[in-house]
């Protein structure tokens, strides 16, 4: 209990343990942010550099969320000082001894736990390695309409990357997983400040964690993973939001009984019925609301940027990015005229149907005004995005169409 | 590892001040008490960014992080600190 002389004091917050790296002031400045992101992340958010990265843009502090800003998104791969930082608690493993990491893989679903060091992971399974977007499941929480509590996200808490590990099966099959396993349940080496905080810990259902693309990965687009981004080892869930994707993963636990943690009963739960999702956490459903799982279709048009003055008769490229929840892109559509009428894009490279897809499509302006130009993308299993918001109570799964307003002189 | 325990807690809060924030909250009755409360577990960024919250919302914030994130918050000091919340962070509808 803190004490209300303390609490008067008002101190806070250099705490042995949980002080955060040290950050550059490098690059501090007011970042491009998008419209219809509540005002008070206007004057609050700063563009402002982690250790290892580039100047991102921060949302806050403590603990560190920080989204890769869109002029970032210069092709299929972001790069890993881009790529964007969530946390949710504070308590921040300071220093990584890599040499020394321990994944403990348990739990009452295993017959022969164990204990594998980076090596053992390296030297003793096949390796893996898979193109995939990873996004916060509340990437663009901050355009909900009304706003809704959390950290407000515009369209940088999204990335793809060429991720390398081990799979989490071969992991798994060395632990002789049980048959009665439903869940595995996963925990990295971040933490809480207070000590009654529940733990961020997750589970996957026990097809996912044996799909071959759930990886253990220890290298992202050909580096060992950033601190920032789970390093030593982060648990890889192709198609599915970030929130599964644990960073600093050191604790692998096969169970045979849904996991009650507050992460996953109280968190991370959307509406039942209301997205068109495949694939459902089937032991974690109840009658009003289950899980989220893969995300939906999405895209973002990366240039020309909000604001931008193009020139009639001139072609300019309008470009972008898309991805779902690993069904693949089939299509992407873009309207200059607000969606009143449309023409396909051309896709570029096939990454696989877990990546980004980018698309790009030639404008010609004909007369001068404004334009309202609009990405729509569709996937392979015929889900496209939507034109209003499908609102729930922590702004998931925002994959409204946005106008991107266009001045053409 | 990381956990850090009350006891510890109390003694950093009191000897520390806010060096790391960079954001000051606005002035008003309840200011002390929300820096330090909210400010213990995560950054005071966090206020600002969501201040188009009603008093209702704002308190079913307070509510969630005595509740499921185990803050130390007595009543009393709930009041205090929603309160400020309300008047200062507050979209008053």
């Amino acid at each position: 209990m803190i004490s209300r002389r303390a609490a008067m004091a008002g101190g806070a917050l250099t705490i042995a343990g949980v002080t955060p790296l040290a950050r550059f002031a490098r690059g501090a400045g007011q970042p491009w942010l998008a419209s219809g992101l509540p005002e008070g992340v206007f004057s609050t958010a700063k563009l402002e550099a982690l250790a290892g990265k580039k100047p991102l843009i921060k949302l806050t502090d403590r603990p560190p969320n920080y989204e890769t800003p869109l002029s970032d998104f210069t092709s299929e791969f972001t790069a890993n000082d881009s790529f964007f930082v969530r946390y949710h608690l504070a308590g921040l493993p300071e220093e990584i001894d890599a040499e020394r990491w321990k994944l403990k893989v348990g739990g009452d679903g295993v017959e022969r736990p164990l204990e594998l060091s980076l090596s053992d992971l390296r030297s003793n399974f096949e390796s893996a390695t898979i193109a995939a977007v990873c996004q916060c499941s509340g990437n663009r929480r901050g355009f909900s309409e009304p706003h809704v509590a959390g950290v407000q996200w515009g369209l940088g808490a999204v990335g793809n990357a060429l991720w390398k590990g081990v799979r989490l099966k071969d992991v798994l099959g060395q632990a002789h997983v049980r048959p009665e396993t439903v869940e595995i349940v996963v925990n990295g080496a971040d933490g809480p400040v207070l000590e009654g905080t529940p733990d961020f810990i997750k589970s996957v259902p026990i097809d996912k964690a044996l799909d071959e693309n759930t990886l253990i990965a220890y290298e992202m687009n050909g580096e060992p993973l950033p601190h920032y981004n789970g390093f030593p080892l982060r648990l890889i869930v192709p198609g599915w939001t970030a929130t599964y994707w644990m960073k600093h993963l050191d604790s692998v636990e096969a169970s045979t009984k849904p996991f009650g943690g507050f992460w996953m009963k109280s968190a991370y739960r959307i509406p039942a019925g209301k997205f068109p999702i495949v694939r459902h956490f089937l032991s974690q459903m109840t009658a009003v609301n289950e899980p989220i799982t893969e995300m939906v279709v999405n895209s973002m048009i990366t240039a020309p940027q909000e604001g931008h003055t193009l020139r009639t008769a001139q072609t300019a490229e309008i470009r972008g990015l898309a991805w779902d929840g690993g069904y693949g892109i089939r299509s992407v559509d873009i309207s200059t005229d607000g969606g009143a009428t449309w023409r396909e894009a051309e896709l570029g490279k096939d990454l696989g149907r877990f990546a980004f897809r980018s698309f790009r499509f030639a404008f010609t302006p004909a007369r001068p005004g404004k334009y309202q130009v609009v990405a729509k993308a569709t996937n392979v299993a015929g889900q496209t995005q939507v034109d209003r918001l499908i609102f729930n109570p922590a702004g998931y799964h925002n994959n409204v169409m946005r106008p991107l307003a266009i001045d053409v002189l | 590892m990381w956990r850090i325990f009350a006891g510890a807690f109390v003694l950093t809060l009191a000897a520390s001040a806010h060096a790391e924030e960079n954001v000051t909250l606005k002035l008003g009755d309840g200011r002390e008490t929300a820096e330090s409360y909210c400010g213990a577990c995560h950054s005071l960024d966090y206020l600002p960014e969501n201040a188009f919250l009603n008093r209702q919302a704002w308190e079913s914030e307070v509510a969630k992080m005595i509740k499921a994130f185990g803050a130390p918050i007595d009543p009393a000091e709930a009041k205090i600190i929603i309160d400020y919340l309300s008047v200062n962070y507050g979209s008053g509808n």
